[in-house]
């Protein structure tokens, strides 16, 4: 490190920027780059062994300066060091096969998992490390701060202002880490305003930290993730939710929450305004939300029981209706959604009360895991939402109870009184295709092996869970008190998998008395009352109308 | 060779039976589906409840039996042939039909 000098980075900065001019020359008007520019741009602005951010976020892609660093000439730009939250599109590997990028700093690789499994055995990638969403965005002010962040914006004004819209994600942890350490800073944008005649509706990120624009012949690629249609939620999964409801929301009084993906989630969403309503709880549970803005709540919304929701990103379809609900909704003078998913994931981590979500595996000391062999997938923001927020330090009843719960004829320092986040794993004991998803062993132990990894790819520590629950019962691992007793509760509700049928019947007996496991009738649930007539939408074409019209589903769930 | 449709499984279990079933009309519940199955109840001879079991689903034999013996413990009935066509439901799925049909028979 050159210490006679403290200007490096200016001066490298100035360098890029002036490569850049004289590489463009009339391709470049102000801040505008030709579209068909690209590649010079990105060319005479990247050097060898770059850090840079590919901004792939869970929903939208910067696909089109995917697709054109794919292109540059490997023989300029390679050894780069790609710092992004999600893989999801092809090209975001294809850079590491043709020799561009190197090694990887990376979130979640959903759909490109497999492929990345491959690269990583064959030598042709090296992954520094997996984070957390919150986590990967922490490292960009420290450590893994982007040099070039390649970005995606809905639209671009003259001066470089870009208005991201609901989608915004991402992008201002992006741009926030990489205009202030003099990176540089190229935005895709899908529309170009003049600032006279047309303006941008707001501005999300100010002109002054974005060196380039350019227009990208199609829109970017956002992807409907947190959709489900109701049609295809299950008996079972009533049944579930109704456990959620009454024998934990309930029971905690919990008022700020963050729901997963899934079916699971959704049947919970679809039950507050029908079955919670009959139990008395509107107004008690459920008020504020860190959450995408998923359809499934739309009834609930509807019905008055929600006050407040932030979200990560934001879901196709639901623009009007968020703009409609504005009281709801985090959105700006404009009218349309803000989202952000470095704050919601804080938000998640430190402001609520509780997280449930579903998995693919649990072993008996209750850590579970989505990871599966011959991928590695990462888990996004799950283990932010799904861990006790060490450093919290407002109360609330949920969290008051859930702490004094595990804290019970505690002493020492393990006894001394504080509050714990509610972590709820939901799963059926059997998923499709009769798989377990309950273990002796989580795969994440042989992919560990497989990939030489440090760590088992575990999702959510059996620490952190406090409750499992299961259309066998709800174990309530906050009130075990030893080992054996928790791989006893875990496999009291594990049903009729191995794990389930390996139990010692009295001991589980002796934790239902105690109620550390809670059946449907501990619990006044009549498993023949879980019917789909207890959804409060039972298709899309429901989600429509009681949006009154205005979630406006994409094509693929549109089946009337 | 069997008549039996090439992939299905057949399993039968007999129970004694401690509560003879009132006289009932034949109960039919759930469809055959992917995930699902449909249970029918019939009345019968004797004091034996006995299921039979056609599944989609090979090999889970050990399962189906924890199952069954499960519900026959909950409801110990006899005189009762249970029959079952399933096309890869859970045990969750299976319990609760099996619940569902004997809540239609006669109290």
């Amino acid at each position: 490190m050159d210490r006679m000098h403290w200007n490096t980075k200016a001066l490298n900065r100035a360098d890029r920027l002036a490569r850049s001019r004289h590489a463009l020359g009339g391709q470049l008007v102000g801040k505008r780059v030709a579209t068909e520019a690209i590649g010079t741009l990105l060319e005479a602005v990247l050097e060898p062994n770059d850090r840079v951010c590919l901004e792939g976020n869970n929903q939208k892609q910067a696909d089109f300066l995917a697709a054109a660093l794919v292109q540059v000439d490997p023989q300029r730009v390679h050894g780069l060091h790609m710092v992004q939250s999600v893989l999801a599109l092809p090209e975001h590997l294809d850079i590491f096969e043709n020799g561009i990028a190197r090694r990887l700093d990376f979130s979640f690789s959903g759909p490109q998992g497999a492929r990345l499994a491959k690269l990583v055995s064959a030598g042709a990638i090296e992954i520094g490390a997996i984070h957390t969403y919150l986590e990967l965005f922490a490292r960009y002010f420290v450590d893994l701060t982007p040099k070039v962040a390649l970005i995606t914006a809905h639209a671009a004004d003259a001066a470089g202002n870009l208005y991201t819209g609901p989608n915004t994600e991402d992008t201002p942890a992006i741009v926030e880490a990489t205009a202030f350490s003099g990176g540089i800073v190229i935005a895709q944008v899908n529309e170009i305003v003049d600032g006279n005649a047309t303006t941008l509706p707001r501005i999300d990120i100010p002109g002054d930290w974005v060196d380039f624009v350019v227009q990208a012949p199609r829109p970017n690629f956002i992807e409907p993730l947190f959709t489900r249609d109701p049609a295809q939620i299950s008996e079972i999964q009533v049944l579930m939710a109704m456990m959620a409801i009454k024998g934990i929301y309930a029971e905690y009084g919990v008022q700020r929450l963050n729901h997963g993906i899934g079916f699971d989630t959704a049947a919970i969403e679809l039950l507050l305004p029908t079955y919670g309503e009959s139990l008395g709880l509107k107004g008690k549970i459920c008020r504020h939300w860190a959450l995408n803005p998923h359809p499934a709540l739309i009834p609930a919304i509807e019905a008055g029981w929600v006050e407040s929701i932030h979200s990560f990103g934001s879901e196709l379809g639901m623009e009007d209706y968020i703009r409609a609900r504005a009281d709801v909704f985090f959105t700006g003078a404009d009218g349309s959604l803000r989202s952000n998913r470095a704050f919601c994931q804080a938000a998640g981590h430190y402001a609520c009360d509780l997280f449930i979500g579903s998995t693919l595996q649990i072993d008996l000391d209750g850590n579970s895991s989505t990871a599966t062999l011959g991928r590695i997938a990462g888990f996004g923001g799950a283990p932010n939402m799904g861990a006790d927020a060490r450093g919290r330090r407002h109360a609330s009843p949920a969290w008051l109870k859930a702490g004094r719960e595990a804290r019970a004829g505690r002493g020492g320092a393990s006894g001394t009184p504080r509050g714990q986040k509610l972590v709820v794993q939901t799963v059926e004991t059997f998923r499709e295709h009769m798989q377990p998803a309950f273990v002796e062993r989580l795969d994440a132990w042989t992919l560990q092996e497989q990939a030489g990894m440090e760590l088992p790819p575990i999702m959510i520590y059996g620490e952190d869970v406090t409750h499992i629950l299961t259309e066998e019962g709800i174990a309530n691992l906050l009130l075990c008190r030893s080992d054996a007793e928790r791989e006893q509760a875990i496999r009291g509700v594990a049903g009729y998998t191995a794990v389930g049928l390996g139990r010692d019947r009295r001991m589980v007996e002796n934790l239902r008395d105690r109620g550390v496991i809670r059946r449907p009738e501990d619990l006044g649930i009549d498993p023949r009352d879980a019917t789909r007539n207890l959804l409060a939408a039972r298709s899309m074409r429901d989600l429509v109308r009681a949006s009154h019209g205005l979630y406006a589903p994409p094509k693929r769930f549109r089946n009337w | 060779m069997s008549n039996l449709t090439p992939g299905l499984e057949s399993l039968d279990f007999i129970f004694t039976g401690q509560r003879h079933a009132a006289p009932f009309e034949p109960v039919l519940v759930g469809v055959v589906g992917s995930g699902n199955l449909e249970v029918m109840l019939e009345p019968a001879s004797g004091t034996e409840c006995t299921i039979h079991i056609e599944t989609s689903a090979r090999g889970f034999g050990p399962i189906w039996e924890a199952v069954v013996r499960d519900f026959h413990q909950r409801h110990p009935l006899g005189g009762v042939r249970v029959s079952m066509n399933d096309m890869g439901a859970t045990p969750a799925v299976v319990s609760l039909r099996l619940d569902q049909a004997v809540s239609e028979l006669p109290a």
